[in-house]
Order: C-alpha cells, then sequence, then structure tokens
C-alpha cells in the first residue's frame, strides 16, 4: 500500500536514509491514521454527539420531573419514580441495552439501533440525574419557600421562579458530569450496532491492524469531545450563577486563553 | 383588627403553644418578649398559616377562620392582607433586590410589570436603598437585606406587618439600621406585630407588650406600663434580668 501524503512527509520519524527506497514504518503509520482522523471524527460528529445530546434532552425532562414529584411528595409519581431509578441505577447499562435490543423482539418489540440507543440512555441516565436534581432540591433554604406563601405565591408559581432555578444552579456541575460521563458510555452503543465511533475506529483496526495507535486517535477525539462539553460547563456556570458572585468582577476574570487552557 | 383565641400547637409530644389569645388593634405596634423556646414565633408563624395550628380561632377584619382547618382560599386571603419579615430574611437568592420586591406583585397579584417595578422602586427608596436596585442578596450586608425583605413586604400594601425576630442576626450597628426603619414606619401608623429580643424597640417604638413564658401569655400591658410597672413575678424577674445585663 502507498499513502501519499505530501504535507506530513516531513514530519516523518524514519530515519532520512531510508526514506528513498521502500516507506518507513512510521511514516505508513502516520498515513493511516490522518487517513482515518476523519473516519473517526465523522461519526463522532453524526451520531456520539447527537446520540448523547438527544438522550441528554429527554433524561433532564425526565430527572426534573422524577425530583420534582419526589420533593413534593407526590403519591404514586413518588414510588414509580424510586422503582424506576432501583432499576435503572441498579442493573448495568449494557445489559440494559442488550435487553431493549437484542431481547425486546421477542415479545415483538423491534426497535431500530439508534432510538433503542436514545431510549435507554435517556432512561439510564435520568434515573442518575434525578438524584441530583433532587438532592440540589432539598439543598434550596426551606425559608425560600415560606418566603414564596408569605408575598402570596402558590407553590407551583415558587417551585418554578425560585426554588427550581436554585436547584439547577447548584446541580448544574454535576449534571455537567452525568453528562460527559454519558458522552463516553455511547460508545457501549457499538454492540448494539450503532456505528458511533469506537465502531468506526474498530472498523478501521480491522483493516489496517494497528490498534494501539488507532485507538489513540479515537480516544483523542474523544477528548476533544470532553475538553468543548467542560468549556460549556464553565460557560453555562458563569450564566447561571451570576447571582452566587460576591462582586460583578468575579463574575468577568480578565480573558488569559493561554492560561490554563485545560480546564 | 387581627385578633387570635385559643391557639393550640405541639409539635410532636411537646406542647409550645397551650391556647394563646392576642389582639391588635389597627395602628398597634404590639411586641412580643419572652425567653428563647416561649413559643412566640410559632404563634407568629401559625398566625401565617406557616404552621398548622391544632386548634384555635383567627379573627382578621370580622371574619372568622379556622386555623387548624382553613383552605386554600382562606389561606390565600389572609396572605393577601399580610406581610411577613423573617429572622434569616429569606430573600430570594435568584432575583435582584428589585425582583425580590416585585416577584410578588408580578406573579401572585397580577400586577403590570411597569406598574410594579415603580412600586418596587419606591419601598426600596423608602428603606433607603435607592442605589442597590440590581444588587443580589449576596451582595448585600445583613441590614442591607432585612431592609429589602422588609421593602419587599410594604410593596404587597398589607393591613399588617408581621415581623419574627427582625434583628437577631445582625450586629447592633446593622440592628440600628433596621430598628431605624421600622420605627418609621412604627410613626406613620402601620400596624405591626414585632416578635423581638429587642427591649429598646419594645419600650419606646411599640405601644404594646405581649410578655410569653411556655406556650402562654404572662402578661400583656401598654409598653409604658409592662416596662415601669410590671404586674407578675415573672415579668419583674426577666425584666431585672435584663437590667442587669
Amino acid at each position: 500500500m502507498v499513502y501519499f501524503i505530501p504535507p506530513l512527509r516531513g514530519l516523518s520519524f524514519a530515519p532520512v536514509g531510508r526514506r528513498k527506497g521502500k516507506q518507513g514504518m512510521s511514516e505508513r503509520l502516520w498515513g493511516i491514521l490522518t487517513d482515518s482522523f476523519t473516519k473517526i471524527l465523522v461519526p463522532g460528529l453524526t451520531m456520539t454527539l447527537p446520540l448523547t445530546a438527544i438522550a441528554f434532552f429527554f433524561a433532564m425532562i425526565l430527572a426534573v420531573f422524577m425530583a420534582l414529584v419526589q420533593f413534593a411528595h407526590v403519591p404514586v409519581l413518588k414510588q414509580l419514580s424510586r422503582f424506576h431509578i432501583w432499576v435503572f441505577r441498579g442493573t448495568p447499562l449494557l445489559l440494559q441495552l442488550y435487553v431493549v435490543f437484542y431481547g425486546l423482539p421477542g415479545l415483538g418489540v423491534i426497535i431500530d439501533p439508534f432510538p433503542a440507543a436514545v431510549l435507554v440512555f435517556s432512561l439510564n441516565e435520568g434515573a442518575y440525574c434525578a438524584e441530583i436534581v433532587r438532592a440540589a432540591l432539598e439543598a434550596v433554604p426551606p425559608g425560600q419557600l415560606e418566603a414564596g406563601y408569605c408575598v402570596g405565591m402558590s407553590y407551583l408559581q415558587t417551585m418554578r421562579r425560585i426554588v427550581l432555578p436554585q436547584a439547577m444552579r447548584t446541580a448544574f456541575p454535576s449534571l455537567a458530569n452525568s453528562l460527559i460521563a454519558m458522552m463516553k458510555d455511547t460508545s457501549l452503543a457499538s454492540t448494539i450496532t450503532v456505528t458511533e465511533m469506537l465502531m468506526s475506529t474498530q472498523r478501521i483496526i480491522a483493516r489496517t491492524y494497528e490498534p494501539l495507535a488507532l485507538y489513540m486517535e479515537a480516544g483523542l477525539v474523544y477528548l476533544l469531545f470532553s475538553t468543548v462539553l467542560t468549556k460549556l460547563q464553565k460557560v453555562g456556570e458563569r450564566k447561571l450563577g451570576a447571582y452566587t458572585a460576591k462582586d460583578a468582577h468575579v463574575i468577568y476574570p480578565k480573558r488569559r486563553p493561554w492560561a490554563r487552557w485545560w480546564r | 383588627m387581627v385578633e387570635v383565641k385559643g391557639v393550640r400547637k405541639s409539635f410532636g409530644g411537646a406542647e409550645v403553644l397551650k391556647g394563646v389569645d392576642l389582639r391588635v388593634e389597627p395602628g398597634d405596634v404590639v411586641a412580643v418578649l419572652g425567653p428563647s423556646g416561649s413559643g412566640k414565633t410559632t404563634l407568629l408563624r401559625c398566625m401565617n398559616f406557616l404552621e398548622r395550628a391544632q386548634a384555635g380561632l383567627l379573627v382578621f377584619d370580622g371574619k372568622e377562620y379556622d386555623l387548624q382547618k382553613a383552605g386554600k382560599k382562606e389561606i390565600a386571603a389572609i396572605r393577601q392582607k399580610t406581610a411577613f419579615v423573617f429572622q434569616n430574611y429569606n430573600l430570594f437568592l435568584n432575583k435582584t433586590a428589585l425582583q425580590n420586591v416585585t416577584e410578588g406583585l408580578v406573579v401572585a397579584r397580577k400586577v403590570p410589570k411597569a406598574q410594579a417595578e415603580e412600586a418596587g422602586r419606591r419601598a426600596l427608596d423608602k428603606v433607603g436603598l435607592s442605589d442597590r436596585y440590581d444588587y443580589y442578596p449576596s451582595q448585600l450586608s445583613g441590614g442591607q437585606q432585612q431592609r429589602v425583605a422588609i421593602a419587599r413586604a410594604l410593596a404587597l400594601g398589607p393591613e399588617i406587618l408581621y415581623f419574627d425576630e427582625p434583628t437577631s442576626a445582625l450586629d447592633p450597628e446593622l440592628t440600628g439600621e433596621v430598628l431605624a426603619v421600622m420605627r418609621q414606619l412604627a410613626e406613620e401608623g402601620m400596624t405591626m406585630l414585632v416578635v423581638t429580643h429587642e427591649m429598646g424597640f419594645a419600650r419606646n417604638v411599640s405601644n404594646r407588650v405581649v410578655f410569653m413564658e411556655d406556650g402562654a401569655v404572662v402578661e400583656e400591658a401598654p409598653s409604658k406600663e409592662f416596662f415601669e410597672r410590671p404586674k407578675s413575678q415573672r415579668t419583674r424577674d426577666f425584666l431585672r434580668l435584663i437590667a442587669q445585663e
């Protein structure tokens, strides 16, 4: 196989002397890596990220709902939420994927790979996030609700305008944590034939037999994604938390992009 | 104007209020004194349904309400005519000073936003916070927060203001600025029921004092009389202890 990649020629690690005759080992590897980069990145952008975003969206709706009915002690719904959380936190995510994709067809329920993955990730992530939101709700001082009553607001009005916004600010870093964890866990969707990043990488490895380099490359793309998510977390925290800052100067620190870029 | 009769309340097995009667006339400033655990705060909270009494009657503007069984609508009607200032301010932490004041007006009373903001600014001006409209509670001192809380209560245009130890969380200097606002309100004829440990306020600002102990009213008298010619032995002991400080 001959790889022709002009710009990278100068970067080759191969000794100069060997370059003329046959192609150097590392040069071949560079070729594979640069060639496969888009083949890993594109499934990442079209599968991994959409799966993460859609599933997390539904997970958040489920989580806030389950947290609120527990916080307000709504009969039946509270018990249902506890049951849901008990089941989805107590069994492996991989098993849940298998049950939905390989098990449910036995009952005549056939779901396509991608929707099946969205369903399982939403339900699973919703269970974990519900606990985060519930804890944050309970951390809001009870006086906030009482103050709402005393200015004439109803329970629902106070929850929606006062308590929930404060709880979401508290929950935000933990929720971002969960989001990043789930983004990486979407690699499990490869086991139910979703062609996301890991599966694409494995296909390239099957052709090229370079597992170390290619898995590392896929890892770098995951790292890139999680770095972006971490950045978004920072921005979100800043926006949501303006009211927790003692001073406006703290909200917008000096811009020094070169300092601590990895954060 | 506001009267409660036979208020009873217990938490678990402990009886906190043992049949308390209390009466506030329009324009009255009533100070409720008493040692910690005497049930002062619980009484105030029961009067605004923040706590459910096990028995008792509330007469507000001639209408009777059952403190134990009042329904949602009745509670809403009572709260519409009252306002509450808490010991720990309980400002909405995610709202600015001005939003704290307008929130109840806009959301609960359906006042148009512009009109509510005007009323909010007027209320904040009144408590001396014209330069703090857009500050969040975390950016304000304790005294300023309590004054925002008073402005929030005032903006609702209540017939009576309830204060639950409004200065207990403040140092003497900040206490002074909050008491000054309360004194001003008293001079304007605002009806107030104040649970407090501030003897100066009870003596100089309030016109009547209610002294409570162990969930019951021990003595009730005009302020001057209470401090100069206390009737019961218990009140005399209490006042002597305070005088020693």
